[in-house]
């Protein structure tokens, strides 16, 4: 029995699962008058972390290959704001729209995708590349401007109604206890835990990652294996854009910015490794709601932000260290 | 004699378990102890206490009546005790010359000083019969000479006592001689040498005393002169093993591969080839071997027809008669070729993946329903392949990385077994493993041939080529230098082949004249 129990408290799951355990407990504690007790508050903090969780599925695939995707801020960027135009300014039916956002955010992914794969570049190079060339497309196509129901046509100013599918994606199931974009992040992480655990793919994903030579040498499409991991990260900024979008009911060309680092401390708390080849989206899972709870208890016991950002950093090391693998 | 070191009643725990009880050693000045075992009898273990890699142990050391208890190895270097460890310690990065120094540089107020040290280091280099310039990079060098390089600065350290961790696991039989002789060199100064090795054929000719240890004990330990070779053998496995090599025996078949004139080149235009014009062919249920010291493009030769070098190769390949085309690791798969490459750490396995994720790792597209995994399935296949290799791991979960060399190579050998495959090419199958497996292994290769799998062999162990092969094809420099019947094939022919004599003759170099005189 007790050796059970220090088995799963030494296995990385058990180690990101004390963690979020503490963070909860930390809510427990500092329960800002009972907040941190009511189903609005769990709710909330699953909605606001879903954005940065349909972001962190991609990269939990990308860190796996050994690789890093910085461009993930920037490609929800074009996503938000091409699906704003589209729908607020050119009245595109909703689902073609949706279609057109997931592949511009495809492209840009496989682009950095191609780029490692093929080019040979070094990952944070490709990708920090494609996070300045997207930021420069999401400001290209709105002219720096944000995309909102105000349009001008002509010297007039006219204000259009909201298009059904903004409204839609910003509402809750389920009596309000659960929102849709949280339904969205769901079947996100669904997708990628499936290609991850279920797929051949994913085993070349973390054989990749474990020694990329070795699995070149047991038959492994190492290039398009890459390329596909790079993709599937841009796919998810994209869908992580429309609900961007959606939620603040404006296409932002500044939107996005620095999510990439908590996408990536998301994916490193769970207990992913950045050197690439071990890790799992159920990981993932925790470091999503380890930050996503850390963020919201701060928020509720109104620590300003100062405060938020150096407790935060402070407890990505820790749980970073107490991930670290006990080398003999 | 009073000894130089001696360990008494050395304990150690990784965690629960205890890798060594209570075990005693001594090294002698001007002598070489041979410390043998099996992998994970504790060797490793002990000589890293020495080095100070592990200061939590129990018992006592003492250096010349001395108690000394080495807390780090650089507080080891400082009582005189440098180690040479499997891994290299070498900065790739860096010039020969600032290895050399790492970590003790010669400084002038705190400033590094160049000059003097590539002037020292070429002396020091000089002095162990080196050959290499003091500035190149290490990582331009071989990996033999890196080694070799290694040892060299345990000697600028003055160290009077030195461990070498299987050092000759990475050279060829000529860099083997320039260690032997630095190690005579070293014995000769009165420096006492702990040397740990795998090979017969060392101990024959280095040890002046030797000690095995077998799970953490103490077996025995005697001087060289007063312990046979089936003593040694008996003391190492706890069992007398009746024959070093198990015999293989050959039925006459059908052609199974057959190479024309197959050629690698190197990255880039302009390059010698790698292998050049080599032909072969091997039978069903035969094995071929190939002997050759390092550069002689055997292991090339496995890369380039495994498609592991696609736009670099050139020359026809059939198999069982029929021509193909085998460009890519994948298209080798499909055709039936297997390839064990000869470093499993760094080409065969993928340390932080489970014992069944890497027996997989070469048949997922069999194992799998399109594209969707089936665990079960792999179970399956693993828990036959560990019953086919006699593996042992705790749990087929368990990272490959935690296993022992020998259980590691199993795996790597698993993965390809699990493919099905018609022609095998194994390159050093059985490098840095202990004897136990290494008869494992035969006994295998036995068994795969008599099903009628093909499999091409080379190695670095004399004894194993010759024992082993059907037939042995020999290379130098890219080519094909002699061929011999298992009958006619003797220690003594072939390293004069591997070192590029043909008929008598050193020919390869009238060889490249002549394709020199051909492209002028």
């Amino acid at each position: 029995m007790l050796q059970t129990i220090r088995r799963a408290l030494t296995s990385s799951a058990g180690r990101a699962f004390l963690e979020l355990l503490l963070v909860i407990l930390l809510g427990v504690v500092f329960n800002a008058d009972g907040a941190f007790f009511k189903v609005g508050t769990h709710r909330d903090t699953l909605r606001q972390a879903s954005t940065y969780g349909i972001l962190a599925c991609g990269m939990t695939l990308v860190i796996i290959t050994g690789g890093i995707d910085l461009s993930v801020g920037s490609i929800l960027a074009v996503s938000s704001v091409s699906f704003s135009l589209l729908m607020m300014h050119m009245d595109w039916p909703w689902w073609l729209a949706v279609i057109a956002c997931l592949v511009l955010g495809s492209a840009l992914g496989s682009a950095s995708g191609a780029l490692v794969s093929n080019a040979k570049l070094q990952p944070f190079i490709a990708t920090l590349a494609m996070m300045t060339f997207a930021r420069g497309v999401a400001k290209y196509i709105t002219g720096g401007q944000k995309i909102s129901t105000y349009v001008t046509q002509g010297d007039k100013v006219i204000i259009k109604e909201l298009p059904q599918i903004f409204k839609f994606i910003d509402s809750r199931i389920l009596g309000g206890d659960l929102s849709i974009v949280s339904v969205i992040f769901l079947v996100c992480f669904l997708a990628a835990w499936l290609f991850l655990a279920r797929h051949r793919w994913g085993r070349e994903l973390y054989s990749i990652g474990g020694n990329e030579e070795a699995a070149r040498l047991s038959g492994v499409p190492v290039r398009m294996a890459k390329f596909l991991a790079y993709t599937f990260s841009g796919l998810m900024c994209a869908v992580a854009g429309i609900a961007q979008a959606a939620q603040e009911t404006q296409g932002d060309p500044e939107a996005g910015a620095g999510y990439e680092l908590t996408a990536i401390a998301m994916v490193v708390i769970g207990g992913t490794s950045l050197a690439g080849g071990r890790g799992s989206m159920g990981l993932t899972l925790l470091g999503i709601l380890t930050i996503g709870y850390l963020q919201k208890i701060l928020s509720i016991n109104a620590v300003p932000e100062a405060g938020r950002l150096m407790i935060t950093g402070i407890i990505i090391v820790l749980a970073v260290l107490t991930q670290k693998r006990r080398t003999k | 004699m009073a000894p130089l070191v001696s360990m008494n009643g050395i304990t150690k725990f990784f965690g629960p378990v205890k890798v060594l009880d209570q075990v005693d050693f001594s090294i002698y000045p001007g002598e070489v102890h041979i410390l043998a075992g099996e992998n994970g009898a504790g060797k490793s273990t002990l000589v890293k206490i020495l080095a100070g890699a592990y200061s939590d142990y129990q018992g006592r050391i003492s250096m010349e009546e001395r108690e000394i208890r080495p807390s780090s190895p650089l507080d080891a270097n400082r009582h005189g005790i440098a180690a040479i460890h499997q891994e290299l310690s070498l900065i790739p990065s860096m010039s020969v010359a600032d290895n050399l120094f790492l970590g003790h540089p010669m400084t002038r107020s705190g400033f590094v000083r160049e000059k003097a040290h590539r002037r020292s280091a070429g002396e020091v280099l000089g002095r162990a019969g080196v050959n290499v310039s003091v500035s190149t990079f290490v990582e331009d060098l071989p990996i033999s000479v890196q080694q070799l390089i290694e040892i060299t600065k345990a000697i600028r350290l003055n160290a009077r006592v030195l461990i070498m961790d299987e050092p000759s696991s990475a050279l060829n039989a000529h860099d083997v001689e320039t260690l032997f002789a630095l190690v005579r060199q070293l014995k000769s100064q009165n420096r006492g040498i702990v040397y740990i090795t795998h090979r017969l054929e060392e101990i024959h000719r280095l040890a002046d005393r030797i000690t095995v240890l077998r799970d953490g004990k103490l077996v025995g330990s005697a001087l060289a002169s007063e312990l046979p070779e089936k003593q040694l053998i008996h003391w190492m496995v706890g069992r007398e093993m009746e024959e070093q090599f198990p015999r293989h025996t050959l039925q006459k078949s059908s052609e199974a591969l057959r190479v024309e004139n197959l050629s690698v080149y190197k990255a880039g235009w302009g390059h010698r080839p790698l292998v050049d014009r080599v032909s072969l062919s091997a039978g069903r249920g035969e094995i071929l071997g190939i002997g050759g010291l390092q550069g002689s493009g055997a292991s090339e030769l496995f890369l380039g027809l495994f498609g592991a070098m696609p736009k670099r190769t050139v020359g026809r390949v059939s198999i069982e008669g029929k021509p193909v085309r085998i460009r890519s690791p994948r298209e080798a798969i499909s055709n039936g070729v297997a390839l064990l490459t000869n470093d499993r750490k760094a080409t065969g396995l993928i340390s932080p993946m489970s014992v069944i994720a890497n027996i997989c790792a070469a048949s997922l597209g069999k194992l799998s329903r399109y594209g969707w995994r089936r665990p079960r399935a792999e179970v399956r296949m693993a828990t036959e392949m560990g019953r086919t290799l006699q593996l042992r791991a705790a749990s087929y979960d368990m990272e490959v990385g935690d296993l022992s060399g020998g259980n590691q190579q199993k795996v790597a050998i698993g993965k390809w077994l699990s493919t099905g495959p018609r022609i095998m090419l194994l390159d050093e199958p059985t490098r840095g493993i202990d004897v136990g497996a290494k008869h494992e292994i035969y006994q295998l290769m036995n068994e795969l041939t008599a099903r009628g799998i093909s499999i091409l062999l080379v190695t670095s162990e004399m004894p194993e080529l010759l024992a082993m092969s059907d037939r042995i094809i020999v290379m130098h420099r890219g080519t094909i230098t002699a061929e011999f019947s298992r009958q006619e094939a003797t220690a003594e022919n072939v390293l004069e082949a591997a070192m590029g004599k043909i008929n008598g003759e050193v020919g390869t170099t009238r060889r490249e004249e002549a394709a020199h005189a051909a492209d002028n």
